[in-house]
């Protein structure tokens, strides 16, 4: 059986050190600044940081994988090469990209190093997949969280890379890098500028009952009333009226995280090479439980045993969890 | 520099008999240069129409018109990849691909790249550009001087660049149907609930503020984009096709409007009042151009 | 889940009159003395925290009969008790159980998973307390550990007295 890697996020040095000590094969990570996903404010590494932390992992025997996956729009691309070509002299063992300029740029520079796409760049079919193998060589996709067990093991027979799937964590509903949700309600950009709801345009409103509203920018995501448990305040995970409906629903996914740890020992059957843990805005006490409990899962699994699955529960988001698309076509 | 006015692909699923009337008039009285064919959101929908295709072709095509067949925005199923497949093996008309699937079959045959695709930068156009893209359509929530240098950039390579100024945005598209959802069915269970609406199924906050449109597997504004004020600016950019995404409202009067304006004979807010005279359902929108909220109206008449 | 929530609410919260504070004219100057050195230990944090080094933090724990002021600005440490009733303006106000405050410090909670739960309440600037929660949580070495290390054995006992009242009342990390 192949042995399929363990990919923990990392927001901070003291994450990533936490994600390696924990049982981590590979971190991911990215700079303090636009080129990332995960551009939120306190978190992510400078260039000393990451530095550090390159050497800290490869010490460890763990790779560091340099998420680079916004799009840079005319006249930024510089941020972008220079992020790329950081990672490089740092040594970074791959990038993760998502634009195709930024691909090719890599590709081109740096052909030694290997691409990794990118989930933002939503690439779901053998065709899609092939492009960028073709056109950069990338050597591994991450999924789009939407393709069913069967599903991937058709597509791991038909592409020319390796596969990461995404197995705990926030749970996305929109094809990524291809959502301008958070643009319309504050003018930050996912794509553009690696930013979901920005934390300075979420409000948190209390009414005397207890109930809170979540508005980001000026438009309101939802009401939990008193006790009602929570979810990200972002725009997909949000409560809204339409006329098939009464009352206010979740229109698009209620608050819920992903967890695949039940179907490992599918998905490393089907060929998946590496399972990749959602979270760089995740504190390290969440990096700490869930990579313990997916690197003794995945360890179980390989021994040949029954997966062993620690109760992840509590840091789930609306504290409850889900396969999603993976269990069944009925999640479309 | 030719500059010239196009209709954008249908989004919602009307029936074959309305798509018809719809390309006859279009065909007859809208002055647009330019017509976009073809199901971009829903493979699903997609056979109603197809058989109406060639003859609809030809109706536009005889009225003078420049016809594009786009394709899907969302390619995963059998059925999808094979749909991009046998449209990047067209030679005729042109096509417009909105998924990077399409990009690994065209085997650097001539062909226009749409706004679901993320042509953000000169670098990713450029490569786009040897491949055989010939026309770009910028993504909607790209701000007006990154448009400028992409513009700049598209006419060194001698290649054209669209950006919609009018109807809904799309924001986000989902493998899951949230029009299903929203009935309490899956997507493959849908029985075409979206038939029932022709411009989209609002959603509106629980604070009662109108937000977005549910179309299928699509998200959009609940505002209409209206760049007309903003077209004088585009003219000098060097943008060459302007999009006019179809709303179920009378898009030739819509048409017009910005053909009017695009031959600088009314100013912007000629446009503006003329627009406002056809009492369309949504409140305008150009936070986008702005680098702002996208959902925000800015300028002259911002509310 | 819904188990879980029940079982929380009516779990007794565990005695804290051990550890109930001094009054407040002996409480201020070990805030003062504390939050110096934890800028001493971890310059890093403030770069973390870029502009949001001026911002002003209320942290309620709830039960408790004052509040926390916090200005972590390295320029102008600021880190006082208030007295409830009489709370300064703030920029931003974060409130939850002083055990939960105390976990996240510790770097055994995660911010996230209290806020879903909505043992975590915040209100005002919330780029500001997710600047400082992820500047915070990159600190390694638990900043609760080195504040009870300032008052020696006794300090360090009642950290695990805490530590231990917080297991028992259903860990959540």
């Amino acid at each position: 059986m192949k042995r399929p890697e363990l990919v923990c996020p990392a927001g901070t040095p003291a994450s990533l050190r936490t994600a390696v000590d924990a049982g981590a094969d590979a971190v991911y990570c990215g700079f303090q600044n636009a080129t990332n996903a995960r551009n939120f404010p306190g978190l992510n590494f400078t260039q000393r940081e990451l530095s550090v932390a390159v050497e800290y992992a490869h010490n460890a025997g763990a790779k560091v994988l340099l998420a680079v996956n916004t799009f840079p729009t005319a006249g930024r691309f510089d941020l972008w090469r220079e992020a790329i070509d950081l990672g490089a002299a740092l040594e970074v063992d791959a990038f993760i990209v998502a634009d195709i300029g930024v691909a090719a740029y890599a590709a081109e520079k740096w052909p030694e190093r290997r691409l990794h796409l990118s989930v933002q760049a939503a690439a779901s079919s053998p065709e899609a997949i092939g492009y960028y193998a073709r056109e950069f060589g990338v050597k591994r996709v991450v999924l789009p969280r939407i393709l069913t067990v069967p599903e991937i093991r058709a597509l791991a027979d038909a592409i020319p890379c390796e596969i990461e799937t995404f197995v705990f964590g926030n749970h996305g509903l929109m094809v990524e890098g291809r959502c301008s949700l958070t643009n319309y309600a504050t003018g930050i950009s996912t794509n553009m500028d690696g930013v979901c709801s920005p934390a300075a345009d979420v409000h948190y409103d209390r009414a005397d009952d207890g109930s809170i509203t979540t508005r980001l920018g000026t438009h309101t995501i939802d009401r939990f009333a008193a006790g009602e448990l929570a979810g990200y305040p972002t725009i997909c995970k949000g409560r809204y009226l339409t006329p098939a409906r009464g009352e206010p629903y979740y229109a698009f996914e209620e608050p819920v995280s992903l967890n695949l740890a039940a179907l490992l020992p599918d998905l490393i059957a089907v060929g998946v090479d590496a399972f990749k843990i959602e979270g760089r805005q995740r504190s390290r006490a969440y990096v700490k439980s869930v990579v313990e409990a997916f690197r003794t899962a995945i360890d179980s699994v390989l021994a040949g045993e029954p997966p062993q699955l620690a109760d992840l529960v509590s840091l789930t988001e609306g504290q409850k969890q889900t396969e999603g698309a993976f269990k069944t076509k009925k999640w479309r | 520099m030719r500059q010239e006015l196009t209709l954008g692909p249908v989004l919602y699923h009307w029936s074959p008999e309305e798509l018809l009337d719809f390309y006859a008039r279009i065909a007859d009285e809208a002055p647009v240069g330019t017509v976009y064919l073809g199901e971009v959101i829903c493979s699903k929908r997609s056979p109603f129409f197809d058989r109406h295709v060639p003859a609809v072709i030809e109706r536009l095509q005889r009225a003078g018109k420049t016809v594009v067949l786009s394709s899907l925005a969302e390619v995963v199923l059998k059925r999808e990849r094979e749909m991009m497949r046998d449209l990047c093996a067209m030679t005729e008309p042109e096509i417009e691909i909105n998924n990077a699937a399409g990009l690994f079959s065209i085997g650097g045959r001539a062909h226009r790249v749409g706004p679901m695709m993320n042509v953000y930068n000169e670098q990713t156009m450029a490569r786009l550009a040897a491949g055989g893209a010939t026309h770009f359509s910028l993504p909607v929530e790209m701000p007006g001087p990154v448009v400028g240098r992409m513009a700049e950039a598209a006419d060194r390579l001698g290649k054209a660049v669209e950006v919609q100024v009018f109807g809904r945005a799309s924001l986000a598209v989902s493998a899951r149907c949230y029009h299903a959802r929203a009935h309490r069915r899956t997507k493959d269970s849908c029985q075409f609930v979206c038939a029932d609406d022709p411009d989209g199924m609002p959603l509106t906050t629980v604070t009662g503020q109108p937000f977005l449109t549910v179309n299928g597997i699509q998200t959009q504004s609940h505002s209409y984009v209206n760049l007309a004020d903003e077209m004088d600016e585009m003219r000098g950019m060097k943008v060459t096709h302007f999009r006019l995404s179809p709303q179920r409202v009378d898009m030739v009067a819509v048409a017009d409007i910005f053909a009017e304006r695009l031959a600088g004979r009314i100013t912007g807010d000629e446009a503006a009042a003329q627009l406002d005279a056809l009492k369309l359902p949504a409140p305008f929108s150009n936070g986008f151009w702005h680098g702002r909220e996208g959902g925000r109206q800015f300028g002259p008449r911002a509310a | 889940m819904q188990d879980l929530a029940r079982r929380r609410s009516v779990s007794s919260p565990p005695d804290l009159s051990r550890f109930l504070p001094p009054p407040l004219f002996v409480l201020q100057p070990l805030l003062g003395f504390v939050v110096r050195r934890v800028a001493q230990k971890h310059p890093a944090l403030f770069d973390r925290l870029g502009p949001h080094r001026r911002t002003r933090f209320v942290i309620d724990p709830r039960g408790l009969p004052f509040a926390l002021l916090l200005v972590p600005d390295p320029e102008a440490l600021e880190f006082r008790a208030v007295a409830r009733g009489r709370e300064p303006a703030s920029d931003a106000r974060i409130a939850g159980r002083f055990l939960d405050l105390l976990s996240l410090v510790d770097g055994a909670a995660d911010g996230d998973a209290l806020f879903f739960s909505r043992d975590l309440e915040i209100s005002g600037d919330t780029e500001a307390v997710v600047c400082l929660r992820n500047a915070l949580d990159d600190v390694e070495h638990s900043i609760a550990e080195d504040v009870a290390g300032l008052f020696g054995a006794p300090g360090r006992l009642a950290l695990d007295m805490l530590r231990r009242a917080r297991r028992d009342n259903g860990d959540r990390s």
